[in-house]
């Protein structure tokens, strides 16, 4: 880390989806150069937080900064300058189908810069050497595998060189091999351009190799944020059944069950 | 019996209230397509692309669908008017059917099958599979990017896929008239030369003109709104807002078609 100024503060958000609370309270900061692990099991909120860090999602309450930028109050215009200095990297890469690789990852150098065809031919050619794409270029997303579907998002998700790159879910679906291959390039890509980088994943493995810190999220509150060792460390129980993938054994209410299942209530 | 009439009437509340919100929706889309004429560059190469999708591979079913009905409505007139002995009037009665209505209603229910449909699915798989988020991460406007051009295409495409249907409505209607029942070649030319006027020809432009931008509009809302519209987003959701986006904007289609014709006529 190079710096220690905070590019991404969220203080006390809120978030509902209906009547459902899905974030309660969370507090954060991520230092610039970091990389964040945001970690919990499903359904404890990660991807939604992740969302409202995107600005796709607006909170109840609390607010977002990034990179000096009030996520949720911000305009049009302050917002799409905010978004050509982040890359995405989702789940299941959302390539557009009706492009080819090259087609998707050049896409962003085509809308907001005025480079020549060449250059960016070039650009798009570098990425996907460091992604291991070269020469996938001319094939449609649908050819590719699941691994290789998220090498290229990631690809285009950095194709404009971003201070921040969000990445979800980077190892969800893939070998072993693919899965630390790609960790490898989360590494190599925060050495190599300076870039804080923010994951939800909830593999394990994967958040101990690559976190600077890891935010662990249950039920929409943050439990811990921590190192690496803190978090092995912690003595929340439920820290520790999730990093010893131990089951939650909620001891069960034998009337509450009974009515559960008679009538499909409580 | 207080209870369920309370319930009768929550239930049809809510279902009205959906009805508002959805009609809210689309209103607010074609506003947010339409404010992208102005002060964004304009997207020529997306609209070339779509021009191709909506209307050259069009061609072909609507060749087809034009030339069957020209047949069959010139069988269908050469029947009523030979009991009048007014068989020189059939090309008139073809043309004037073709060019007024039934070109632009043909032309625009088959862009609605092959067209309309498939924008609708493919704007819903967009979706379920974030490509919206992707873009808004990306700061590029979907609507300027994705809506704009599709819907441009549809207004141009459409009147010329109208054009070309009434052209081979109108052959089908001499196949069947003069060389399979031997009316007059001169009296089939002349009559439909001689009652087509140029108010004939703009009423169907027109109308092809609204049809286009109408199937658009619905197949691409009722694919962007997927996920607020349809309680499961996924296949079986696409499929049903496929059938969604075709059922309305057929009948917003016809609705439009009566509007238009009770102005011009």
């Amino acid at each position: 880390m190079t710096t220690t100024s905070p590019i991404i503060t969220v203080k006390n958000l809120n978030s509902h989806y209906g009547e459902r609370q899905i974030l309660k309270n969370v507090n954060f900061c991520v230092q610039q150069g970091e990389i964040r692990v945001i970690m919990g099991g499903s359904g404890s909120g990660k991807s939604t937080l992740l969302n409202h860090l995107l600005a796709l999602l607006v909170p109840t309450s609390g607010s977002i900064n990034i990179d000096d930028v009030d996520v949720v109050n911000a305009d049009a215009k302050t917002l799409s300058n905010l978004r050509q200095k982040m890359g995405v990297a989702f789940q299941g890469g959302a390539l557009f189908s009706s492009m080819t690789v090259g087609e998707n990852i050049k896409l962003p150098l085509k809308h907001h810069t005025q480079l020549d065809e060449n250059t960016i031919d070039i650009m798009a050619r570098l990425k996907l050497e460091l992604m291991n794409l070269a020469g996938f270029e001319d094939l449609m997303p649908a050819e590719l595998s699941g691994g290789m579907l998220k090498r290229a998002g990631l690809a285009r998700a950095v194709i404009m060189d971003p201070k921040l790159l969000f990445f979800d879910e980077p190892s969800a679906g893939l070998d072993p091999v693919t899965s630390v291959e790609l960790d490898e390039l989360i590494l190599k890509l925060r050495d190599a351009m300076n870039m804080t980088i923010v994951v939800v994943t909830h593999e394990l493995e994967s958040a101990f190799k690559i976190a600077d810190k890891i935010t662990v999220l249950f039920d929409g509150e943050i439990a811990l944020t921590g190192t690496v060792d803190e978090i092995k460390n912690s003595d929340d129980i439920r820290i520790q059944n999730l990093i010893n993938r131990r089951s939650r054994n909620e001891k069960i209410n034998a009337e509450q069950y009974i009515k559960r299942l008679t009538t499909g209530q409580g | 019996m207080f209870n369920s009439l309370t319930l009768t009437i929550e239930s049809i509340g809510s279902v009205v209230v959906r009805r508002i919100e959805s009609a809210g929706r689309l209103g607010t889309f074609l506003a947010q397509i339409v404010s992208r004429l102005w002060g964004h560059k304009f997207p020529l190469g997306e609209t070339i692309k779509q021009l191709h999708f909506v209307g050259a591979r069009t061609v072909p079913l609507i060749l087809i669908s034009g030339l069957f009905t020209g047949m069959v409505i010139a069988l269908q007139f050469y029947d009523t008017l030979i009991r009048f002995g007014s068989v020189e009037l059939l090309g008139a009665a073809v043309a004037m059917s073709l060019i007024r209505e039934l070109g632009p209603v043909m032309a625009a229910l088959m862009v609605i099958a092959r067209v309309g449909s498939a924008t609708c699915a493919e704007i819903g798989i967009m979706r379920n599979e974030q490509q919206f988020d992707a873009l808004d991460c990306m700061a590029i406007d979907s609507y300027h990017y994705i809506m704009l051009p599709r819907l441009i295409a549809a207004l141009i495409a459409v009147p010329l896929l109208t054009a070309l249907f009434d052209v081979f409505g109108i052959g089908g209607g001499y196949i069947v008239g003069v060389l399979i029942h031997g009316v007059s070649e001169g009296a089939y030319l002349t009559g439909m030369a001689d009652t087509i006027v140029w108010n004939d020809v703009l009423m169907g432009l027109i109308k092809s003109t609204l049809f286009g931008g109408v199937i658009l509009w619905i197949s691409l809302a009722k694919g962007f709104y997927l996920h607020i519209e349809q309680k499961n987003a996924g296949a079986e959701g696409v499929s049903q807002a496929t059938t969604n986006a075709v059922v309305l904007s057929a009948v917003l289609m016809l609705f439009v078609d009566y509007i238009v014709s009770s102005l011009m006529i």
